[in-house]
């Protein structure tokens, strides 16, 4: 892998800023960063990716791989161009968050973990996202979240992302 | 001091020990599983849970820290139902396949079920699966359902190895142990993994199938392949040694073996062993009795073809001190003082030091300044290397290479400087002048007109600071045709710095040869002089030349023009080619003897497996060799008969060996000779010795390859060579063809062919000037 950098430049210039973060000789402190970096302008993160970040942090690649395997955050495979993630935690349950989630599948033609044949959407089941005050929580493409998603508004929420 | 009460015992520890040390100062054993003495505290198996009063619950005894007046029960009501508890979470996903695991009986897990675990399960639910792993071909990942996440393998490879190849992937129910993607674990430590897994998930790859536990008697012995002398206890099934596990020793291998002591047992059953005596007549092999082979070998040394002093005498470093005794008093006896074990040694210079540590194992640990010279010591001697990466944790000691290729110490803070080997010695005198500005002492005149480079600089300065410093000579600079100066610029430079110096040897026991004058006498030839001018015969001791001598192809040749040649060797494939007459000795495993290792400790060791065939321990032949032609003194009915004449020899060897003088104070000439492109010629890791040489296994490894010429990728790039092309290197006169790799760890302008390559039997084994040139593909015509 050596030499072959698969990220851009500002990416790169991202995880320096990280590594400044911590003391010297711990750039493997910014590893969490560095893969939602990786994450964020390439939408998942590959084997050759994470090689890639080891390399740059001087870790050996299984460090990295056990760290991007043990949050269920980093997409591991290659999501669909919307990556909709909903909450099934207890106060997301209590509020209702298994049935938006039926709804979803249903809607979307999916499983869990699955993506539409057209590549659009890839449904995952999130962890708390400490936003209960909203239950049921939705998160589109780890940056856009949206609060109190019911069942009534899942078919809006599918026209809309459909519609982008 | 802490004083704290066990199971109603009073013990005393030092600050910051834990329960579970004060447990095992009591001798009271607390069940674990992820916990081990040599590793970080995981606590993650929780095995160990214990009550500890006025904690409000149990609490992992490895984790604890033990506090004064602390009261702690270990077999109390709440201690054993958390222990029962942990076990049954434990057994809920492992199969219950013990009858068909490898592990069964030697089993951790298996003991502590017996003990802790129900005798039903309640849990009805489906068990996890998790998927098999390939980790090359040592250790065995086959069955990682029955791993119970104890983490020591990865500790393993963190803390001990250097090297992080396993890791934990997932979580919670998910977590696997794995290498990375594609990746195998090539650790030369990796067979202790196997050790410290207490269940049945990482086992050994060789060993699957063979045996139980029950099966197998076990027998103390030394290892034989490297100057560490590492203790074994080798297992025997039948007559075979079938597996082979450290030997707990912690003066010398602690708990650990390198993997070349560990699976190198699988050379000794292999198909080629010599079982019988046996005369080559018209160029055919005939079986014969013991007394037929003997006589033959008197018959012919009485013709007056073959003149006494014309008697050439090699053995290798594997041989036992009681057979280099008696091989060199038996050819002594013949009347020839050409006798010599430094096969490997291009410069065979005499006198030299004698090859030891320059202080024990253990001490290694407490240096802070380290500087080694032409030694990739991973590979060449493992767990020395461990003691040196442990000095780097431990004390922060600073270690510098001068070597032709980077050492891949597994140190972060460890800096390489890269020569080409025949530069060593220069870089060397570089940095005794740097010393000696550096501490304001006068300079000899020769090094008035060198100059000091930045490099030999910072050597300098890390030579010049620190407290505790080791020099180490390794075997790259010891096989070099340089290997005399370096040593003496070597010692010159301990001296200057206040350094000890250890020189590191070629097999387990090179200081039992030198310390039984298995040298050439005053007026005898070395080894590589025995092989240039051919004699009238030779004597082998253990010794193959294809895969023993630095320069095969001439050995051989040498070997072939005789008219005598009497190989006692355990092998027959290689000898066979040159040899006229074969005599099978044991090999370690089947005989009794003595190592002496590199800090001068002299180990003896019984047989652990009976003969082969007809084959006999070497004393018992050399000494029936010695009373055939009717010599005095060669009435040795017993091993300890020849060991009580050596006993003088074995003891206070370390303290004899720190006293040694010092050959001279003078520094050498070293002439600036400009190589343009050079050889590094070394022996690649399996192939140190005639029993690694046949261990399947190891040959299957990445680090046992050694028929390329690695090439530095500058070189590479300049005659436009990639991986697996063909190159042609021509040495002196010589041309031989094989296939190239590039590898970027080795110095400018410098070409990889190993001592053992096939190459080496055409171009010979001793780094030198070169010419590489790029073989245009057959393919690629029109």
């Amino acid at each position: 892998m050596s030499g072959v950098k698969l990220l851009r430049a500002e990416a790169y210039r991202a995880i320096d800023k990280e590594i400044a973060k911590y003391p010297v000789n711990r750039k493997s402190s910014a590893v969490m960063a560095a893969l939602a970096i990786a994450q964020n302008e390439l939408g998942w993160v590959s084997e050759p990716v994470v090689e890639d970040i080891a390399e740059y942090l001087e870790m050996r690649a299984i460090a990295v791989w056990e760290v991007a395997t043990f949050y269920g955050m980093y997409n591991l495979d290659k999501p669909g161009r919307f990556k909709l993630a909903i909450c099934t935690n207890l106060p997301c349950a209590l509020q209702g968050a298994n049935r938006t989630a039926d709804q979803l599948k249903a809607a979307l033609g999916i499983n869990f973990n699955e993506t539409t044949s057209d590549g659009s959407v890839t449904l995952k089941e999130a962890e708390c996202m400490g936003a209960c005050g909203d239950a049921p929580v939705v998160i589109i493409n780890d940056r856009e979240m949206r609060g109190k998603v019911s069942v009534e508004d899942v078919d809006g929420l599918v026209e809309e992302l459909k519609a982008r | 001091m802490i004083t704290l009460e066990i199971n109603g015992k009073t013990v005393e520890v030092d600050n910051g020990s834990t329960v579970m040390d004060a447990a095992n100062k009591l001798g009271i054993h607390v069940p674990h599983f992820c916990y081990h003495k040599k590793l970080s505290i995981a606590a993650n198996c929780r095995m160990c849970l214990v009550e500890v009063e006025k904690a409000p619950k149990p609490l992992p005894a490895c984790a604890t820290p033990a506090a004064q007046d602390m009261k702690v029960h270990t077999l109390s009501e709440l201690a054993k139902t958390a222990q029962k508890g942990v076990m049954e979470f434990l057994l809920i996903n492992h199969p219950l396949d013990c009858p068909i695991c490898d592990q069964g009986g030697e089993c951790q897990l298996q003991d502590l079920a017996v003990g802790y675990g129900g005798s039903g399960s309640r849990f009805k639910e489906s068990k996890r699966i998790v998927s098999k792993k390939e980790l090359g071909p040592l250790v065995s990942a086959a069955e990682m359902s029955r791993c119970i996440h104890c983490t020591r393998c990865v500790r393993f490879g963190q803390e001990i190895a250097g090297v992080m190849e396993l890791g934990m992937a997932g979580r919670g129910e998910h977590s696997e142990i794995m290498a990375f993607v594609g990746s195998t674990v090539d650790s030369e430590l990796s067979g202790n993994m196997i050790d410290v897994c207490p269940v049945g998930a990482l086992t050994s790859k060789p060993f699957r199938y063979a045996a139980r536990t029950w099966e197998l008697a076990r027998r103390k012995t030394i290892s034989p392949h490297d100057a560490l002398g590492s203790n074994l206890t080798a297992q025997i099934k039948g007559d075979t040694v079938i597996r082979v596990v450290p030997h707990e020793n912690t003066e010398i291998n602690e708990c650990w073996l390198s993997d070349r002591d560990r699976f190198a047992y699988e050379g000794l059953n292999a198909t080629d062993r010599l079982l019988s005596p046996m005369i080559k007549v018209d160029s055919r092999w005939e079986e014969v009795d013991w007394a037929t082979a003997l006589d033959h070998i008197k018959t012919k040394l009485a013709s007056p073809t073959i003149k006494p002093e014309r008697i050439g005498a090699l053995a290798t470093p594997q041989a036992t001190t009681e057979e280099f005794y008696l091989f060199q008093k038996l050819i002594r006896a013949l009347g020839s003082e050409n006798i010599d074990y430094r096969l490997r040694q291009a410069d065979c210079e005499l006198p030299a030091k004698a090859p030891w540590l320059g202080m024990s194992i253990v001490d290694v640990e407490s240096l802070d300044r380290i500087l080694v010279i032409g030694s990739n010591i991973r590979k060449e001697q493992p767990l020395l290397a461990h003691r040196i990466r442990q000095a780097t944790k431990i004390n922060h000691a600073l270690l510098a290479f001068i070597n032709p290729i980077n050492s891949d110490s597994l140190v972060p803070t460890a800096k390489d400087y890269l020569v080409a080997p025949s530069r060593m010695k220069g870089l060397l005198l570089q940095v005794v002048k740097a010393v000696c500005l550096a501490l304001g002492r006068p300079f000899a005149d020769t090094l008035a007109d060198i100059s000091v480079e930045a490099d030999a600089k910072e050597i300098a300065q890390l030579l010049v600071s620190g407290q505790q410093k080791l020099i180490l000579v390794g075997s790259v600079a010891r096989h070099h045709p340089d290997r005399s100066k370096i040593e003496q610029i070597s010692h010159l430079l301990g001296e200057l710095v206040g350094a000890k110096v250890g020189l590191l040897s070629d097999g387990p026991n090179s200081l039992g040869a030198e310390s039984t004058n298995v040298l050439p006498g005053p007026s005898g030839l070395n080894a590589i002089q025995m092989i240039d001018t051919p004699l009238d015969a030779y004597f082998l001791l253990h010794a193959e030349m294809g895969g023993d001598s630095c320069m095969p192809g001439t050995a051989i040749e040498a070997m072939k023009s005789a008219q005598l040649v009497v190989a006692m060797s355990a092998f027959k494939d290689e000898v066979a080619e040159y040899a006229t007459v074969l005599l099978p000795i044991s090999p370690f495993s089947e005989t009794a003897g003595t190592f002496i290792n590199m800090e001068g400790v002299a180990q003896s060791f019984g047989p652990v497996a009976p003969a082969k065939g007809l084959s006999r321990p070497g004393w018992r032949l050399l000494a029936a060799l010695g009373k055939l032609f009717e010599f005095s003194n060669f009435e040795y009915e017993s091993i300890e008969a020849v060991r009580s004449v050596l006993k003088d020899s074995f003891d206070g060897l370390p303290r004899r060996l720190q006293s040694q003088s010092n050959m001279s104070n003078k520094l050498p000439a070293v002439s600036a000779e400009l190589l343009l492109i050079e050889r590094l010629s070394d022996v690649p890791m399996y192939s140190v010795d005639s029993i690694v040489r046949r261990a399947q296994a190891l040959q299957l490894t990445k680090d046992a390859l050694s028929n390329y010429a690695w090439l530095d990728s500058e070189l590479a790039q300049e005659l436009d060579v990639v991986n697996e092309d063909m190159v042609r290197v021509e040495q002196g006169g010589q041309i031989f063809d094989l296939p190239a790799r590039i590898d970027p760890h080795l110095a400018c302008a410098v070409i990889r062919i190993p001592m053992t390559s096939d190459a080496s039997k055409v171009l010979g084994g001793i780094g030198g000037s070169v010419q590489v040139s790029k073989l245009q593909s057959v393919g690629a015509v029109g």
